[in-house]
């Protein structure tokens, strides 16, 4: 019994060695930066430098500025915007994938359906650009038929489709993976009761895909309010979303404070999703 | 008849969306002419040519490698050994620190990169491609953990335990038959974070100064506006990515 026990507690102190490095880095360059931000965003920017006045001056700011607030109004829009499209997008893609092309090709179309997901996300912004400008590819084919010019460089809608495209990509590939993992025998009981396509796909398969598709679209919006690459080069300097804010306190103004205290309320926008998220997967268990 | 119809239309539309970027890009890049615009007028690699012949793109894409591998032993070095001590052990607060090591994922790069940069300020610490793997170090270690602690099971650890009994330090029993065993989870976990690292742009836009990597450098580019030149540098880009992705698939329909 006693020699049992020194063995585990040998093996736990082995196994704090095996841990301590990856968690002091954590540390070290995660939490502590994190909390220095939270810090930081508690002092002020003043003429001579930094100033801890220890007080929500920069909060209080923010809900003054009507300027500030459009921005965090903005990336609401636009990511919830983004995140049903690419839900409504992505959905009969991976439903196509997973269930209607022969078993051969499954692997194969998931492949080629994420492929452009791994263009580095500056250039894929660039290329959407290419695309949109006012005289791009979109507007050589409108054109072609009769149609346009659209003028979508630096706008909003560029945004939303650099977006929607990404998390389309994304969605596809978390909603495939929800499909595949549902027992098939359930839609067969369901057809076997009576229940028609529409049917069985609206009482059986739509709740059980359901909470891949809540994380899948979770992920979405975490992604897509944090992203400041995408607004700058496709949406342009006048509809700024949130992350472009809080990159021009740091560039222009050098407001680190300013800064840091956006960045909380950018998190707490995103733990709010979370919570949301959370609470609507227990209320659904 | 209908249905199947109804699907490939789908699907035609949904690839044709989802590859119209890069194709684009990637045509546009042998444009023979100084916008990448339409209409195409010819074929010429004079782009990709002024891409190879251009010092600084060159020095950064060297920048972008070396930030990546090295950020991602490291990351790895981290990830590996903290999922062999949750797989071995039962640690107090297990719960409690795996969600702090996989936290980071659920944090927007910018705001990481902000936390690390005002702690560089204060600490009086410049910027450099250091600073900039630190933060890619931050962003990989959680994938690595969770693809390594997928991996380690049972086996592993009974496998690891004969091996202590017939000797091994514990140098060995890792080397010598864990990493063996789960080789190709390794390799994954390395490849996925080399492919991070070299596509992430905000953290290494935050922390660099002189030397910057690959996706800064595109970034300073963008302000000329449309250029051939960046579809080449992008299309290579592209393809990097394109075979690291293309190795991780292979190793793991390997590992079947």
């Amino acid at each position: 019994m006693s020699q049992r026990a020194s063995i585990e507690t040998r093996a736990t102190r082995r196994a704090w060695w095996l841990a301590a490095p990856a968690l002091i880095w954590t540390l070290a360059f995660f939490i502590l930066p994190f909390g220095t931000m939270a810090v930081l965003s508690l002092w002020q920017r003043t003429d001579v430098g930094l100033e801890a006045t220890w007080d929500l001056g920069n909060y209080a700011n923010f809900l003054a500025n009507p300027a500030y607030i459009q921005a965090l109004t903005n990336s609401l829009e636009i990511t919830v915007t983004v995140t049903i499209l690419s839900v409504l997008l992505a959905y009969p893609l991976a439903w196509i994938i997973a269930e209607e092309i022969p078993e051969r090709f499954r692997r194969l179309a998931l492949a080629l359906a994420v492929i452009p997901f791994w263009t580095s996300y500056v250039v894929r912004s660039y290329a959407w650009s290419l695309v949109l400008a006012k005289s791009g590819v979109l507007n050589d084919w409108l054109g072609a038929v009769g149609l346009g010019p659209l003028d979508l460089a630096n706008s909003r809608a560029a945004t939303v489709i650099g977006f929607t495209h990404f998390f389309t990509m994304l969605l596809t590939l978390s909603i495939y993976a929800s499909l595949v993992q549902m027992p098939p025998n359930l839609r067969r009981a369901a057809a076997d009761l009576g229940a028609g396509a529409f049917a069985t796909f609206r009482l059986i398969v739509l709740p059980l895909t359901l909470p891949g598709v809540m994380v899948g679209a979770f992920l979405t919006f975490a992604l897509c309010i944090g992203d400041y690459v995408t607004p700058q080069i496709l949406g342009g300097g006048n509809d700024l979303a949130l992350p472009q804010l809080i990159m021009l306190q740091i560039g222009r103004r050098a407001d680190l404070p300013m800064a840091a205290a956006l960045s909380i309320i950018l998190m707490l926008a995103v733990t709010l999703a979370y919570l949301g998220m959370a609470r609507w997967m227990k209320v659904v268990r | 008849m209908t249905r199947y119809l109804a699907c490939a239309l789908y699907m035609i539309l949904l690839y044709g969306f989802i590859f119209l970027p890069v194709g684009v890009l990637v045509l546009f890049s042998f444009q023979d002419g100084r916008f990448p615009i339409p209409p195409f007028q010819g074929f010429s690699l004079r782009w990709h040519q002024e891409v190879l012949g251009d010092g600084d793109l060159m020095a950064a894409l060297g920048n972008s490698l070396l930030v990546a591998v090295a950020s991602s032993l490291v990351a790895l070095t981290l990830g590996f050994l903290a999922a062999r001590a949750f797989a071995t052990a039962r640690l107090p607060g297990v719960t409690a620190l795996r969600g702090a090591l996989m936290a980071p994922l659920s944090v927007s790069y910018l705001v990481i990169g902000l936390g690390l940069l005002a702690s560089f300020n204060l600490m009086g610490l410049s910027k450099s491609l250091w600073t900039v793997a630190a933060g890619h170090v931050v962003i990989n270690t959680p994938l690595c953990f969770a693809i390594c602690a997928a991996a380690l099971g049972e086996a592993q650890v009974s496998a690891e335990r004969a091996a202590r009994d017939l000797g091994a330090g514990e140098f060995r029993v890792m080397t010598l038959v864990t990493a063996p065993m789960i080789l190709p989870a390794l390799i994954a976990a390395f490849l996925l974070s080399v492919t991070f690292s070299w596509d992430e742009f905000i953290i290494a836009f935050l922390l660099s100064r002189f030397d910057v990597t690959l996706p800064v450098e595109i970034w300073s580019l963008l302000r000329s506006g449309l250029n051939p030149k960046t579809n080449a540098i992008g299309s290579l880009v592209f393809l990097v990515s394109a075979l690291a992705i293309l190795s991780f698939e292979l190793t793991l329909a390997r590992r079947k």
